[in-house]
């Protein structure tokens, strides 16, 4: 708590947190985008494979495939396996970066010249991991569902009509908002961590590892955490 | 000029520090010297700030940096310019920008007068036509240097070093140490360099400041350092057979 209220006392200039927040939102997001496309696409191809293996009743129509899918996506595969990647992928680069920046006295030079590193440096981490990570999400729900459509329709499990109509089916908006709502706490939460775990790294090299797997272990527990809690209180 | 009043640092149960005194004359290079461990980069990093001293107060020109209010201390950090032992210098940035980041937050410059500057800097330093290039392309010196040209960008009136030659050529760091000293006097301000190099401390140490186990043993010039008469002392200057046999007159 401290760490996050030392990011808002002695700020520097708007346009500095544009500038950087703006390189950030590049750094996480586009730069990360290909591997979400990836890893979603074929979770919903998978899970559509899973689920019709497991669907064999003739009682049961074969839109509910589809329907899993959806419901499996924007619920918990979306937000909370894409938090996991994040935390692997951005949460180590950053707590590995400001690590870095410690062991090499960059940190310490920000300092000297009159600037609030940790705000300079995390905030900017932080804003755009809020912006970015639910972009993700978004992209990475809409893939899964095209994965899972691929899947479904090549191996000719169900036929596309029958695919976009579970799609659609029954279909809560609320579910959106709750998949948001999970992606700005996991966000927060991984880019706090992250970037707190780096920030305070001492030592050299070595420690500087350790940092990052910290960070992204630590960030994983909380994000499990958090999703369980969120899930009990907005479900 | 920099004061220092009896400043104590300790981690732990362990004194690094013990009560130093001293001043740091403008238009001089002030040398903090000793061996390895005995407190030099703790001093260094109680001055400009990094550290707090848990007992003594630091001055810059009779401004009270130890307990300033935060405003007050950003003023004076704004004044200081800092080498530090690995050059520090942001790896994201070319030497460019690294150099005109001062300029960038602490200035509203306009941008083709901080190009400008930053080419004067970098030319007075002895680097041209490196401003695109990124730290990880650069030698040890020219980080060095580059890091110096950074530190002079904001016109200082306090310019730090910490260990500006280490890991350098002797060559290659004469160069820096003269460096330092020339800018030291072309712009006439306040220098502090901490060092363990005997070479710098011959070739600039206009005053001289020698720490032993966390306490100030001795002060003096580099033409009185031969004859301090400090056993401390003279076991740090003289470790090797040649400055002991120029020591005893055998040379």
């Amino acid at each position: 708590m401290i760490f996050l209220g030392s990011l808002v006392v002695r700020r520097e200039t708007f346009k500095t947190y544009y500038h950087l927040t703006l390189e950030e939102c590049i750094q996480i997001g586009i730069k990360s985008i290909l591997l979400f496309m990836l890893v979603s696409t074929f979770m919903g191809a998978v899970t559509t494979l899973q689920t019709a293996a497991n669907l064999v009743s003739p009682f049961v129509p074969r839109f509910v495939i589809s329907q899993v899918v959806r419901e499996m996506t924007v619920l918990e595969l979306a937000p909370t396996i894409m938090a996991v990647i994040y935390a692997g992928k951005v949460g180590s680069s950053m707590a590995g970066g400001l690590g870095t920046m410690r062991i090499t006295e960059q940190i310490d030079a920000l300092e000297v010249m009159g600037i609030n590193s940790a705000s300079y440096l995390v905030l900017p981490k932080i804003v755009a991991s809020l912006m970015m990570f639910p972009l993700l999400v978004i992209v990475a729900a809409v893939c899964s569902m095209v994965g899972g459509y691929l899947a479904g329709t090549l191996t000719e499990i169900l036929t596309p009509t029958e695919y976009i109509y579970g799609i659609r089916y029954s279909f809560n908006e609320y579910f959106i908002t709750f998949a948001l709502i999970k992606s700005f706490v996991f966000a927060f939460l991984i880019s706090s961590i992250s970037s707190f775990r780096g920030y305070y790294t001492q030592g050299g090299a070595l420690e500087v590892g350790i940092s990052s797997t910290q960070a992204v272990t630590t960030s994983i527990i909380a994000v499990l955490l958090a999703d369980y809690f969120l899930a009990y209180l907005l479900l | 000029m920099i004061k220092i009043k009896n400043i104590s640092k300790s981690f732990a149960d362990k004194t690094i520090l013990n009560g130093i005194d001293g001043e740091f004359d403008k238009g001089k290079t002030n040398l903090i010297i000793g061996s390895s461990g005995t407190g030099k980069s703790v001093l260094l990093k109680c001055i400009v700030g990094l550290l707090h001293p848990d007992t003594g107060k630091v001055f810059y020109d009779l401004r009270n940096f130890t307990e300033a209010d935060k405003d007050m201390k950003s003023e004076i950090r704004r004044e200081i310019g800092m080498l530090f032992q690995g050059g520090a210098l942001f790896d994201s940035k070319n030497v460019e920008q690294n150099v005109m980041f001062p300029l960038d937050i602490l200035t509203k410059m306009p941008l083709g007068e901080k190009i400008e500057r930053v080419n004067f800097c970098l030319k007075r330093v002895g680097l041209e036509g490196v401003n695109k290039k990124m730290p990880s392309e650069i030698s040890g010196g020219m980080k060095k240097r580059v890091g110096i040209a950074r530190a002079i960008v904001n016109n200082p009136n306090y310019l730090f070093c910490d260990e500006p030659n280490s890991g350098l050529d002797p060559q290659t760091a004469i160069v820096i140490d003269e460096l330092i000293m020339e800018i030291t006097h072309e712009f006439d301000i306040t220098t502090v360099v901490v060092t363990h190099d005997m070479n710098s401390v011959m070739g600039i140490g206009e005053k001289i400041m020698f720490l032993y186990k966390g306490e100030k043993m001795w002060e003096g010039t580099n033409h009185e350092i031969m004859n301090s008469g400090v056993k401390e002392l003279d076991e740090f200057v003289f470790t090797n057979k040649i400055m002991k046999n120029l020591k005893n007159g055998s040379i």
